[in-house]
């Protein structure tokens, strides 16, 4: 049986490599994003790499009006979905959100309410069908502020413990919801990072990740494996400490 | 993203990557990179030249791995339109399970499209299939002096032959289309002949060539005298019948640079004998999947990590057919004299077809290629006899390959190089290209 997977943020570095892995057995997608032109690149690459069918939808996450036809859009196209991977953000210059206001306000929309609004959007039509998987992009930035990004932190916090709720909400219908919390990945979204070479993954093996704990149902997903002990020692420093450390 | 340096490690110019993702990155990635404003950028691909022709003047590079999508693809023609990032790997990966393989394809699977076109690389089956570009169909380019703007051989056909083959200097590759070959099996109905010395291999080429679309000879560096030249005739065509299966991905890494060459004149003696007689029969016949067959290098992702620190530079050269015996002969007489040179040693005949590109470099002939450990005198005296002889035959060295060649040979022997120059995109200079033009 052919899956069908539904991707908000598809011209995402990581959704992108998550993607590919499920064309190349044969599943079919509901695609959405901004960029039209590449939604379309991405729709004819998924389908010579072996997608069964591909269907797009144009729209800017932070237009929430639209959520509704999104979401009717891809329940029409295919009666069930059974994996929806919510991957869109933004990596906010944080300098810049702490003295031009509406700039912070406007990300934190994007990485937060945005998909907040859309994980509501789809949370009722999964309760009806009574199955599938919602993967959630979080990130371990969300675990603690730090000076360097906190911005960000606090936005991935937000979908962190929203997403917590609705797992235990669906639950009862079966619905299974797994937050992911990659750690360096090289993507667009980074590439103007001077990312630390060792501790920086590949699209490709966060999205073999993410695969894997999509099929065994798990509930909280580091990526790669290595940051969820980082993150446990950087959630435990005593603040008294940690607001002397430079991160 | 770590830096980068070509495959041969030589010269050890470190190159800083920047990251294009999709097309419309270019334009900006072209200005931002480097110090402001700055020329003498260049696009990378996987690095697979080994040279310096992969090397940016102002060492900062695009990176093209991740702009790698299929734009289109027809799997009842089998033409397909990718972006320039694409693999070789990948568009087997794509296209075989759906009965279509590479028209032409290098000794490496691990290149880019993009690289493949700047290259106009050549395969086993070069004396059936030409080179790789005669069977690209079109390029999509972005210039930094106009924009987006489409070649083929029929629309802007001088723009189309000087970037095939052209080293990447005429705009960043953005798209390529290419046309692929149908095949029934992903297998590979092979014969290796050994023969005893150059005679040999040419009697065996005029022999098997008409009969077999790939063809390929590994020879002996070091065996000199009456074995001079000896080695194995590998010859094969794709099955007509047998498995469509893909090989399985993987392969083993180098775990540390070695503080020196594991290739020296002790190792390699050893193993060219042991290699040479590994086949006691005159003649082996047997089928092998298309990954044994095109791409044995692949199964070390980083076999040129066993050069050491100082790296290595191929020496490859193409000599025009009517002189070919000779030459070629005393060009292995004077490797053997020295003692130095590779594990592989390839001999290649390649065919008539004349090749797309204005700078592409094969030519009706025989092309030799080996590897040679970096020691800077040494290499550079055997090459200077080498080049003479190649020089005065006609015959010419391979770009891609090439850390050494001089501005006066690169110029008689490409004589059409001015045309390329003429529509080199002013932001784009390789160190190669500022060695030989100038």
């Amino acid at each position: 049986m052919n899956k069908t997977i539904f991707i908000v943020g598809a011209t995402s570095g990581i959704a992108e490599a998550v993607a590919r892995r499920y064309a190349e057995q044969g599943a079919q997608f509901f695609l959405v994003a901004r960029n039209s032109h590449r939604l379309q690149a991405i729709s004819a690459d998924l389908a010579a790499r072996g997608a069964k069918e591909v269907q797009t939808f144009v729209m800017d996450a932070n237009n929430s009006d639209l959520i509704p036809q999104m979401v009717d859009a891809a329940w029409q196209a295919f009666g069930t979905i059974d994996v929806a991977l919510i991957a869109h953000g933004t990596l906010p210059d944080q300098q810049r959100t702490e003295t031009d206001i509406p700039y912070a306000i406007a990300e934190f929309r994007t990485n937060a309410e945005s998909v907040i609004a859309t994980l509501a959007g789809l949370a009722g039509h999964f309760e009806s069908q009574r199955k599938g998987v919602i993967a959630v992009i979080g990130s371990v930035a969300g675990d603690r502020g730090r000076a360097s990004n906190y911005l960000y932190g606090a936005a991935k916090a937000a979908i962190d413990t929203y997403v917590s709720g609705l797992r235990v909400r669906l639950f009862k219908s079966g619905v299974h919801v797994l937050t992911i919390k990659p750690g360096f990945v090289a993507t667009s979204m980074t590439a103007d990072l001077n990312l630390p070479e060792r501790l920086t993954a590949t699209p490709e093996s966060v999205a073999r990740d993410i695969d894997k704990a999509i099929t065994k149902r798990k509930d909280v997903l580091y990526t790669p494996w290595f940051w969820i002990f980082i993150m446990l020692i950087i959630r435990w420093i005593p603040a008294a400490i940690f607001k002397r450390i430079k991160l | 993203m770590d830096q980068l340096l070509s495959w041969g490690r030589y010269p050890y110019n470190l190159q800083t990557p920047h990251s294009i993702y999709w097309p419309d990155d270019v334009p900006q990635a072209l200005t931002d990179s480097g110090s402001a404003g700055q020329d003498g950028m260049l696009v990378f691909g996987c690095g697979r030249s080994y040279g310096d022709s992969c090397l940016a003047e102002s060492n900062h590079v695009l990176v093209t791995q991740n702009m790698d999508r299929v734009l289109a693809a027809d799997w009842e023609t089998g033409i397909i339109l990718a972006q320039a990032g694409l693999t070789l790997a990948d568009v087997i990966r794509i296209a075989l399970p759906r009965g279509w393989f590479l028209p032409v394809t290098p000794g490496t699977k691990f290149v880019t499209l993009g690289g493949a076109v700047a290259n106009d690389v050549h395969g086993k089956n070069h004396h059936v299939m030409g080179t790789f570009c005669r069977h690209v169909s079109r390029l999509v380019m972005y210039r930094s002096d106009e924009g987006v703007v489409d070649c083929s051989p029929a629309e802007r056909e001088e723009l189309f032959a000087a970037t095939v083959g052209g080293l990447g200097l005429t705009g960043v590759i953005l798209a390529v289309e290419l046309q692929l070959r149908r095949v029934v099996s992903s297998e590979i109905e092979q014969r290796v002949i050994r023969f005893a010395g150059l005679d040999e291999f040419f009697d065996i080429s005029q022999k098997y060539d008409a009969t077999h679309e790939c063809t390929v000879a590994w020879i002996d560096c070091l065996a000199s005298g009456k074995k001079a030249g000896r080695g194995h005739y590998i010859v094969g065509n794709h099955a007509q019948e047998g498995p469509l299966e893909l090989a399985p991905p993987g392969g083993v890494t180098m775990p540390i640079d070695p503080p020196f060459s594991l290739v020296n004149q002790f190792s390699l003696r050893v193993f060219n004998t042991i290699y040479y007689n590994s086949q006691q029969k005159k003649e082996v016949l047997s089928r092998v999947g298309y990954d044994a067959f095109f791409y044995p290098l692949d199964r070390v992702l980083d076999w040129n990590r066993m050069y050491g620190r100082a790296g290595f530079q191929q020496y490859q050269c193409v000599v025009p057919q009517q002189d070919s015996y000779e030459v070629i002969r005393a060009v292995i007489q004077q490797i053997s004299k020295s003692g130095t040179g590779s594990f592989l040693a390839v001999l290649k005949q390649c065919g008539k077809s004349v090749s797309p590109g204005l700078i592409s470099f094969p030519l009706h002939g025989v092309s030799l290629a080996l590897d040679f450990p970096q020691r800077d005198h040494v290499n550079k005296r055997l090459f200077s006899k080498l080049d003479a002889l190649v020089h005065e035959a006609g015959g010419r060295l391979y770009p891609a390959k090439d850390a050494h060649m001089s501005a006066a040979y690169f110029k008689q022997a490409y004589p059409q190089w001015e045309r390329v120059e003429a529509l080199r995109d002013p932001r784009l200079m390789s160190q190669f290209w500022k060695r030989v033009s100038q």
